[in-house]
């Protein structure tokens, strides 16, 4: 951690959870500098650093950033599903107040299911052909839960029926090819609710579904997981999503969490230039625009990444600060974001290439002249 | 289903014409059976009374359909070394050569599954490398040279196991075992070992490539985040999809068992149907040679057809529709 004395007290705020918007009650998951590395031949590859946030009970916390990102790997360390060799090298993890990221996996294989689900992105292929949907649900059920065939059966039509699955009792033998795309990530969100864990980990659960049934299961996600006071981590890429669907957002960008805070303040208010980026690239119904604005330059690769600010060589208002000293997460508005911008006592001075107050750039921002 | 499954079956009954006409052309292309019998010094008359007599002097469709006919009934004619009905020859000599495919297809099935199932989860630690190394001979080493090697160690160096033979068969009445003599058993330890180890080899690698496939599946990764142990998750989950494939090889290499028995069998002097195949390619006893085709085809295609009706079994993709759309 490149952390300067000055930044010292807001990381410290941090580690206590005094977090807008999860103040007041006990955190479900609480991350604290979690950092996951991937050790490869030549050099070892840094995926999460120093990742903190706090999910509270029945909040929706909605992840963002590019492919690569690291957003779908916040999930899979959290639930300790890492490919090998990448693992968690360094921070906690807490859910409800409990440290599971020392936990070993035979330690750690009771808590998949039963205190944290996970819900993947391809509905098609989450579910193993070669057994039925009741079986798989009862499976599930009769894992987690003392009870007996017969009761494992009659739950699984009722979380059937509760994710909308019409006629289930005819449904409950049928093989997941015998489902469409939405009926199958119906069944997926079942199995992952089956056990009642308080934490939902939903990793793009609508990338891979049409555009007409993506609304529906946000809205069933949201509904079942209100209902049970599960807290979500909802990791997509889609803007539009997380604006329907999470109170909360956090916004990745090369393996760091660069912005964090209430939905409606990250989008309309955006304080971390390349937030600022992202909401102006995104393609709005009511303005119609010549040119989608795009941030110049690409995301660096992990082996790349540069000192300081990671998002420095692409920022219109980088100084040399922020090439040599990395922002922690500063307080700004309702949220907060990792740029010397924002820094209180010594901010940066702000160029005018990026119109931050409107939410949007100038037509003739760099990014434009770029192509 | 059943649309299937008779369509399976005239499928086969057309592999077995085609191997039938094979057959039968070995009467004519693989010299004259006549002239062996009857030596040098038998006249003109003696030749065309046995050509008579073994019904070659008739039209070949007709001895063709003939051939057919006697087949689909088991009866080959008889032997032209040994003057006895072929079929009797065969039955006589079939429980070795089964008994030893049986047993040595077992050994490779379980220990193949067995053991491709540990080198794939336990994929990095050195009892699994060792393995995987150790597999390369069974692979590369041609089946006569493991017989000979594994005679050499274990009845000439240690004489642990006799070298050759059957041991000690009872018989009851229709089939004669050597499974329940001790020096039954002692004797087909080390041919079923040299006739399985190929095919043990084989199956394990391929266990244990489709494995390390079906564990980085969605699917497995999704049973994994539900909260199932470890066990449930490799020996359930994963194990049933990695066997489709894996099940028609082995039963592709059941086959082969059958049909490379011939190699073992010569190499431990086993009285089995392939011990009497090779005599009989040696004498041009044509008759046995055409049974012994003809039954081999058989079990390729009852295997091939036990195999198809065991994918629909396993995998619920293939049935019939049954919960509508």
């Amino acid at each position: 951690m490149s952390s300067t004395p000055s930044s010292g007290e807001h990381n410290a705020a941090a580690v206590a959870g005094h977090e807008p918007g999860a103040a007041g009650q006990k955190p479900v998951l609480s991350v604290r500098q979690l950092r996951v590395e991937f050790p490869t031949r030549h050099a070892t590859l840094v995926a999460l650093d120093d990742i903190s946030f706090d999910i509270a009970p029945g909040e929706v916390l909605g992840v963002v950033g590019e492919s690569g990102a690291g957003k779908s790997m916040i999930g899979n360390a959290v639930i300790q599903l890492l490919e090998p060799p990448g693992h968690i090298a360094g921070g906690e993890v807490h859910l409800s107040g409990r440290r599971i990221d020392d936990l070993a996996e035979e330690d750690f294989v009771p808590l998949r299911g039963r205190h944290i689900g996970m819900i993947f992105q391809d509905p098609l292929t989450s579910l193993n052909p070669l057994f039925s949907i009741g079986d798989q649900l009862i499976e599930t059920l009769r894992t987690h839960l003392p009870i007996g065939e017969k009761q494992a059966r009659e739950r699984a039509l009722a979380l059937l029926t509760e994710v909308g699955i019409p006629a289930p009792e005819t449904r409950l033998d049928s093989y997941p090819h015998q489902f469409s795309g939405g009926m199958r990530q119906r069944v997926v969100i079942a199995l992952a609710l089956a056990a009642e864990p308080e934490l939902i980990i939903a990793d793009e659960p609508t990338t891979a579904l049409d555009v007409s049934v993506q609304a529906q299961i946000l809205a069933l996600l949201k509904r079942v997981c209100a209902e049970r006071g599960a807290a979500v981590m909802l990791v997509t890429h889609d803007m539009g999503v997380i604006a329907e669907t999470a109170d909360r957002v956090a916004v990745m960008y090369a393996g760091r969490l660069i912005e964090i805070g209430p939905v409606n303040e990250v989008i309309r208010h955006p304080q971390h230039p390349y937030t600022v980026g992202l909401m102006a690239s995104i393609p709005g119904l009511a303005k119609r625009r010549e040119r989608l604005y795009q941030i110049e330059g690409a995301m660096p690769r992990l082996a790349a990444i540069p000192t300081g600010c990671a998002f420095n060589p692409r920022c219109p208002h980088a100084a040399e600060r922020c090439r040599t000293e990395r922002p922690e997460l500063l307080p700004v508005g309702g949220s907060r974001a990792a740029c010397w911008l924002h820094d209180p006592e010594n901010p940066l001075p702000r160029r005018d290439t990026l119109d931050t107050r409107q939410g949007e750039p100038a037509l003739d921002s760099p990014g434009e002249t770029a192509r | 289903m059943l649309a299937f499954l008779i369509q399976r079956v005239l499928q086969a009954i057309f592999v077995m014409f085609v191997v039938a006409l094979i057959s039968f052309s070995l009467f004519h292309y693989v010299g004259d059976p006549v002239l062996n019998m009857l030596g040098q010094e038998a006249t003109e008359a003696d030749r065309a009374a046995l050509r008579a007599q073994l019904g070659l002097d008739q039209p070949v469709v007709v001895q063709f359909w003939q051939f057919v006919i006697n087949a689909a009934q088991f009866e080959f004619g008889i032997s032209y070394r040994s003057a006895r009905s072929v079929s009797d020859l065969i039955l006589e000599r079939l429980p070795a050569t089964l008994e030893l495919a049986i047993i040595s297809a077992i050994f490779a099935v379980v220990m193949g599954i067995v053991l491709g199932i540990y080198t794939a989860i336990q994929r990095g630690s050195w009892l699994s490398k060792f393995i995987m190394t150790a597999s390369l001979i069974g692979v590369s080493l041609p089946t006569f040279l493991i017989g000979i090697l594994l005679i050499y160690l274990f009845a000439v160096e240690l004489g642990w196991l006799p070298a050759f033979g059957r041991g000690q068969v009872v018989d009851l009445g229709w089939w004669n075992t050597g499974l329940l003599t001790a020096s039954g058993l002692r004797s087909l330890i080390l041919p079923a070992i040299t006739l399985g180890l190929f095919q043990l080899t084989l199956i394990m690698r391929l266990v244990r490539a489709e494995m390390l496939e079906v564990l980085r599946t969605d699917y497995i990764k999704f049973a994994r985040a539900r909260g199932l142990s470890k066990r449930v998750v490799n020996l359930r989950h994963a194990l049933k999809n990695t066997l489709i494939p894996v099940i028609t090889i082995i039963g592709l290499q059941l086959g082969t068992i059958i049909a490379f028995a011939i190699i073992t069998e010569t190499v431990f002097q086993w009285p089995g149907v392939g011990a009497l195949f090779i005599t009989a390619v040696r004498f041009v006893d044509v008759p046995v040679m055409a049974a012994y085709l003809m039954m081999i085809a058989l079990v390729f295609v009852v295997i091939n057809l036990v195999v198809d009706l065991l994918y629909y079994a396993v995998d619920p993709r293939l049935r019939v529709q049954g919960g509508g759309k």
